[in-house]
């Protein structure tokens, strides 16, 4: 049973290219209802770019998104992203606003609720990320991971039917990677729809139900953490695990 | 001896000053506000519109801001004040039959503030890092609202030091309205220093002018240096470790 109103995520043959670049070619990815998919790779392989083209910021020039079995191209992109939470790299808190109010902010403006009902719903996925004493802080004043947290406590608040971690560890100190690992783990485990842009291996390999390799703006091999770690078919793959791993 | 007792007599002759402060306090002041104020605040208005129009998408409103941009910038603070305040006097006396040019005088400070606060502006909101832009769309605020509630009060934050000392330079601009010719009432703290000084063929009443004006510049002048240092700075902050991810990462 899930704790998530999750849903399932479809991408089929999405290109996209920035003038002559051509930054994807032909991507397909599955995510069921539930599950996680991790999406591997070397840099620039478009990997981040995926992400943002299926909740819709960088439009794509060909291919579907299915939200739930049903294409999102024709809504509102607006309306879309508010059904998918997304974490970045860089946190992106936003600097001016304490703690609680990143994480209400889009419940009082977009869910339209009161200012006390939204203020206790934050409360409420701060706790859930352990930081609720944190919440009149300003994002400055928190650590990398702390922040981290709270970038998806303010994802989460929107009550996303899929999650999107964009490299969501990779600006963290060691030390940190760990506690926002824990909590991805735990979404993972409770039923939420993942896609996961990573660079973390052990986390692809443990946590998620499928991976998937990109290079070069295409799908390489896509399978089970076992079938893709264990026994890669591609030397491609074998060469980025050997310098990965 | 004497030779210092002439400087001293033109230029500090108390009594002379004395004469001329209350009525500088009391009508100049008051004026000199009024005008550097409301251009102040009309400029930070039309400012900001003009710098949303600079980084539109449309080429249409970015070229419009470029033009006027350009233009008000460009021209030397004098000749606008003329133009506009003498230019549209009749104009606003045959429609409102006011003849006050204070208004005018106000409206031209604005047209100029608003070219040089627009570009404050422009910079500031450009220089709020892309990402914030994208996490607030991605939570599914439209590129509008994304504006308003997350880049734009960021990138404003940025440049009040900036904002500070385009205030200062309104403060002594709003002394070039005694060239649309002010009655005795619209007198700002310039124009009473220099009709006193022309009255008496004594300087000492313009140095009062001058020690004014320094009273309302010099307080603004040091709050930019502040706002400047603790934004280079930041506020004194302590980061504390993150105790949930230390008990993971370190602990046992």
């Amino acid at each position: 049973m899930s704790e998530f109103k999750s849903g399932s995520l479809e991408a089929t043959n999405i290109h996209l290219a920035f003038g002559s670049n051509k930054v994807l070619r032909g991507i397909d990815l599955h995510v069921p209802k539930g599950t996680t998919a991790s999406v591997i790779g070397p840099s620039g392989s478009g990997k981040s770019t995926l992400l943002r083209v299926m909740n819709r910021l960088i439009e794509p020039d060909q291919g579907d998104i299915l939200l739930d079995e049903r294409s999102v191209l024709q809504d509102n992109p607006d309306e879309l992203r508010r059904r998918i939470g997304m974490v970045f790299q860089q946190f992106n808190l936003f600097p001016h606003k304490t703690v609680v109010d990143n994480v209400s902010l889009a419940l009082r403006k977009i869910r339209k609720m009161s200012k006390d009902q939204a203020q206790a719903k934050a409360m409420e996925q701060l706790e859930l990320v352990g930081l609720s004493h944190k919440a009149d802080s300003r994002p400055g004043n928190l650590s990398g991971g702390q922040q981290q947290r709270v970038a998806i406590a303010r994802a989460l608040a929107m009550e996303p039917e899929v999650m999107f971690f964009d490299e969501a560890t990779s600006a963290l100190d060691p030390e940190l990677v760990k506690g926002v690992l824990a909590l991805m783990t735990d979404l993972s485990k409770g039923g939420m729809t993942m896609v996961v842009v990573t660079h973390e291996m052990g986390f692809s390999r443990n946590v998620s139900d499928t991976v998937t390799f990109m290079d070069g703006g295409v799908v390489v091999e896509t399978g089970s953490p076992d079938e893709l770690f264990t026994e890669p078919k591609t030397d491609r793959l074998r060469g980025f695990l050997s310098d990965v791993l | 001896m004497e030779v210092l007792q002439q400087l001293l007599k033109t230029f500090f002759d108390w009594q002379a000053m004395g004469e001329v402060i209350p009525e500088m306090l009391t009508v100049g002041l008051p004026n000199t506000l009024i005008v550097a104020v409301s251009s102040g605040f009309l400029g930070c208005i039309f400012g900001l519109v003009l710098a949303v129009m600079g980084i539109s998408r449309n080429p249409v409103p970015r070229w419009i801001a470029r033009v006027y941009t350009d233009i008000f910038r460009g021209l030397p603070a004098i000749l606008t004040i003329l133009l506009i305040g003498l230019g549209f006097g009749p104009v606003i006396r045959i429609l409102t039959g006011s003849t006050n040019p204070l208004p005018l005088g106000i409206a031209a400070l604005t047209l100029m503030a608003s070219a040089y606060i627009g570009e404050i502006f422009r910079s500031g909101i450009q220089s709020v890092d892309k990402g914030q832009l994208e996490a607030s769309r991605a939570l599914g605020f439209s590129y509008t609202s994304s504006m308003i509630l997350v880049v734009i009060p960021q990138g404003i934050r940025r440049v009040l030091p900036a904002l500070v000392n385009q205030l200062i330079g309104l403060i002594k601009d709003s002394s070039l309205i005694f060239l649309l010719g002010l009655l005795a009432s619209q007198r700002e703290i310039f124009q009473i220093g220099q009709d006193q000084a022309a009255n008496t063929g004594n300087l000492s009443p313009l140095v009062a002018a001058g020690l004014l004006y320094l009273i309302l510049t010099i307080p603004l002048t040091h709050l930019v240096n502040f706002m400047d240092k603790r934004m280079r700075e930041g506020k004194a902050q302590k980061i504390e470790p993150d105790e949930a991810a230390a008990l993971v990462g370190k602990g046992a």
